[in-house]
């Protein structure tokens, strides 16, 4: 367009100074030292794993334990799904216990003391969670009322509807079919000796799909020139990645197969990781979050984005709320209390930023399995619940401190 | 200071800079962005501390090891950067002691802080009561506090980083007359800026510096030294012409506005833009001049999907049709686009890259159904790279490592991207250096050769004289003159707006 700027005024410019903007490194050494901050939230991940298969002499990966590891967790990592969208969005939500607590208690009450159908059940219980995210998205997002009040409100409220509607006792047992959602494992029709073929083969087959879909996305960037992770990252990577899922699906095989709360977490966390990385949807809540101004500027409907992170928010508090009294079979008060904290904890622990427009769902969901396997770990050393919490607080507080100290080089 | 270098990570922000500033003198320090002048001075006022840079300070023919400000302004030696430090919602008094409390085991002397604000005020000329809070001020008067809080602190050399930025013509003038009077006080001072005009009205000398080195000091006392003279050290070469040439080709009305009229956000009852009637065509650049507060900004803003004011009434016309520019999307949508003034707040998402920022205001241009492609989006974005020469290895920097001239060019980038047949732009050179100047203008008209209409807002008249085809003239949320490019003038507009402010 203008062939004349870079050769008659630039000058003074061309010095190598302003060039040395880069950010995005080079190759190798370079590179892994911009992206620490990536593969050293995975790294986290497998030490953690390794250091407690050891400490608890091999039973944290016994299929048996893994199994439970992930139906401990699946709730969290559901919410963690959200949360993540909505702090990238530069908000918080601080309900979303309560809110599990309470949609659980009403699916309780629906199923038990008025015979609907499971199914039906849960319909009219997510959209009832969406229905909450709604109501508290519209202060936030309308009235710009600080997020962190609006659902500090919700949270007390929606912790005593859970009481009123369950009228301070336990609600339960529910249908079997109900409860498959929790305890439930995909069938095998091949009646494997020993081994679920049908968990293993699915567990396999979804780690290859993974490679191909990563190789050919690669391959395209390759094309126009634009990847810069040396290919022996990129390969070492991925294949940690799709042996682990293999792995992994070999044990659960090996006890009663994936379980079906694995496949729903799977499908949403996949789902989820390619709104946020590749649609204009995603895009568009990264921009919210890291420059609200430039984003309205831009185009971009700030208001009803935020208020749709608070709905989707609702809703997956509510997947989470009937996820949980599935697996203990009944609907306590206490149910959901201080979920929000291992969320929002999960978020943070995952490498997203409290101001907003940085995290990424993967980073979400390792977050919430380090939580979880140091949980799961330490109650099988028979360390106290009381030092468990000591332990979960400080390893929170290091890995932000070194995720902002990273970001500060 | 003698041979002073520092580098950051290895690189070299200061290889050889010397300064020589004489009791009580007015010393300007000019230099292009990254030249390295802030860097100096922070050297200087102990923000880098003794031992991270080489060479030598001495202050008062004694060799100085600041560890910390703390060091330095016990010596005298204070610095107000550009980005003021005041907190808003405290006092004018409470600022001025503010680590400095004027008080007796801890408890704060009320009725001294009180006396010895209403002192320092009036050595500052500022009528003001010492209890009025901060933010009540505007830039202009908050600048004259921080001077008087480093009064406060008995300061023998005075650093100011650009100081009048923010400022207008009438704020600017009492700014550095100020700097003036302190000088028959004995008060040295260093002065940062990048207007020239300023500078040879107060400046006893000038250091001139360039890619982190001393290139030149040249005593203006006796003989002044032309504007031009300093560009020319500043870029390292002569600069035979500040604006590129252009030949409009002007076509039809593309663009109006007629009748139009906004309230301000925050106080309705107040009228900021009366039914202002304004139009540009194909190929014209149309320039607004205009005091700050005239409401130029406020003008552009309503305009553009009513980002700024209340009860905006009036009509948008595009190409003849009345168009709904009632919020953003469906400003660009008609072909409007609007370059902000403030790139950072308003411009740029800074953590993220250069080919993110710059599809974001027309994303489904590189998506397939809501998905991205990204190969498109870094074609889209390599092509603009080029095409505005933005100084970059490539286009996945994060913008926050750029420098304001590539910023700016980042920000252009994102609103050509999403093709507008009218582009606003709010003083698209502020805080850039001379030469990316040169390339935002040569931006803009080959913009304007290509047919497209630009309507250019800008503090700075040369750059205004030097590019529009047609400057309007908006005082107090109207339009009181407009001249043609040949007949325009600095005193020409200047007259118009002292005018209309005696009516």
């Amino acid at each position: 367009m203008n062939p004349t700027a870079s050769d008659t005024a630039s000058n003074p410019m061309t010095t190598p100074k302003t060039a040395a903007a880069s950010a995005t490194g080079g190759h190798g050494k370079g590179f892994l030292k911009n992206n620490l901050r990536e593969y050293g939230l995975l790294i986290s991940l497998v030490a953690i794993m390794v250091f407690f298969q050891v400490m608890t002499d091999g039973t944290l990966f016994q299929p048996l334990n893994l199994t439970n590891l992930i139906l401990q967790n699946s709730y969290i990592i559901v919410m963690a799904l959200g949360m993540l969208l909505v702090i990238v969005a530069g908000h918080i939500d601080l309900s979303v216990g309560s809110v599990s607590g309470f949609i659980g208690a009403v699916a309780a009450v629906l199923m038990v003391n008025h015979d609907v159908n499971p199914l039906l059940t849960g319909v009219l219980c997510l959209a009832l969670g969406g229905l909450i995210g709604a109501a508290q998205g519209y202060w936030v997002a309308f009235f710009k009322i600080p997020s962190f009040i609006v659902t500090l409100a919700g949270m007390l409220v929606f912790k005593g509807l859970a009481l009123a509607v369950l009228q301070g006792s336990s609600v339960g047992p529910f249908p079997p079919e109900f409860q498959l959602l929790s305890t439930g494992f995909i069938p095998d029709p091949f009646h494997g000796e020993g081994v679920r073929v049908a968990s293993l083969v699915l567990g396999i087959a979804l780690a290859l799909l993974m490679l191909v879909g990563k190789v050919r996305g690669r391959a395209e960037r390759v094309r126009h020139g634009m990847d810069n992770e040396p290919w022996i990252f990129f390969l070492l990577k991925n294949l940690v990645f799709a042996g682990m899922i293999g792995a992994f699906s070999y044990l659960l095989a090996s006890y009663r197969g994936l379980p079906n709360v694995l496949i729903v977490m799977l499908l949403l966390m996949l789902v989820y990781d390619f709104v946020t990385s590749r649609t204009t949807l995603g895009r568009r809540i990264y921009a919210l979050g890291g420059n609200e101004k430039a984003a309205r500027l831009s185009g971009i409907k700030t208001e009803r984005l935020s208020f749709y992170t608070f709905v989707n928010m609702g809703v997956l508090s509510a997947l989470a709320g009937l996820i949980f009294a599935a697996r203990l079979n009944t609907a306590t008060p206490k149910a959901g209390l201080g979920f929000e904290l291992d969320v929002i904890a999960a978020c943070f622990i995952g490498g997203a930023s409290a101001s907003g427009g940085v995290g990424k769902v993967l980073g979400a969901v390792i977050g919430a399995f380090i939580m979880g396997v140091m949980n799961n770990g330490m109650s099988i050393m028979g360390i106290g619940i009381d030092y468990q919490q000591v332990i979960k607080g400080l390893v929170l507080l290091a890995a932000v401190c070194i995720d902002v100290y990273n970001r500060k080089k | 200071m003698r041979g002073i270098k520092k580098s950051f990570h290895g690189v070299r922000a200061l290889s050889d800079v010397n300064l020589t500033v004489r009791p009580g003198e007015i010393h300007a320090i000019v230099g292009e962005n990254g030249a390295g002048k802030s860097t100096l001075m922070k050297v200087l006022s102990g923000v880098y501390p003794y031992g991270e840079y080489e060479g030598e300070i001495r202050f008062e023919g004694r060799p100085c090891a600041f560890r910390g400000i703390g060091d330095s302004e016990h010596q005298g030696i204070i610095i107000i950067h550009q980005e003021l430090a005041l907190v808003p919602l405290l006092s004018i008094a409470e600022n001025i002691f503010l680590g400095n409390e004027q008080s007796r085991w801890g408890v704060i002397d009320g009725t001294a802080t009180h006396l010895k604000t209403q002192a320092l005020l009036k050595k500052v000329g500022l009528n003001e009561a010492p209890d009025t809070l901060v933010t009540h001020l505007g830039v202009g008067k908050q600048q004259l506090i921080e001077i008087a809080k480093a009064l406060s602190k008995e300061v023998k050399l005075l650093i100011l980083d650009e100081p009048t930025a923010s400022l207008n013509e009438t704020d600017s003038d009492a700014l550095l007359e100020l700097l003036l009077e302190l000088q028959r006080n004995g008060i040295a001072c260093i002065l940062i800026s990048h207007k020239l005009n300023e500078i040879s009205k107060v400046a006893d000398s000038i250091t001139i510096l360039r890619d982190g080195a001393t290139v030149a000091s040249l005593d203006c006392r006796d003989t002044p030294v032309s504007e031009d003279t300093v560009i020319r050290h500043m870029v390292g070469r002569e600069m035979a012409d500040r604006y590129p040439r252009r030949v409009p080709q002007i076509g039809e009305v593309v663009f109006e506005v007629k009748d139009w009229w906004v309230h301000h956000e925050v106080h309705p009852e107040r009228e900021v833009i009366k039914g202002v009637n304004l139009h540009v065509r194909r190929g014209e650049v149309v320039g607004i001049a205009g005091l700050m507060g005239a409401g130029r900004t406020e003008l552009a803003m309503s305009i553009f999907g009513r980002t700024y004011g209340r009860n905006i009434r009036g009509e948008v016309h595009m190409n003849g049709r009345s168009v709904d520019t009632s919020n953003v999307e469906k400003a660009i949508a008609n072909g409007i686009a609007y370059v902000t003034e403030d790139r950072k707040g308003y411009g740029l998402v800074l953590d993220e890259t250069i080919a993110w920022n710059t599809t974001l205001a027309n994303l489904p241009a590189v998506s397939t159904r809501s998905v991205i492609n990204e190969g498109r989006e870094f074609s889209v974005a390599e092509e603009y790279r080029r095409k505005l020469a933005i100084r970059s290895p490539d286009v996945f920097a994060r913008t926050v490592n750029l420098s304001g001239g590539n910023q700016q060019k980042v920000v252009l980038s994102k609103w050509l991207f999403s093709d507008p047949q009218l582009l606003i732009l709010d003083e698209p050179t502020r805080g850039i250096d001379v030469g990316a100047k040169y390339e935002i203008y040569t931006i803009i008209a080959q913009l304007a050769a290509e047919g497209k209409s630009v309507l250019m807002i800008s503090s700075e008249m040369p750059e205004l004289l030097g590019m529009c085809d047609r400057i309007c003239v908006l005082n107090e949320g109207s339009f009181v003159a407009e001249f043609s490019a040949a007949e325009a003038t600095q005193e020409k507009i200047m007259r118009s707006i002292v005018n209309a402010g005696a009516h």
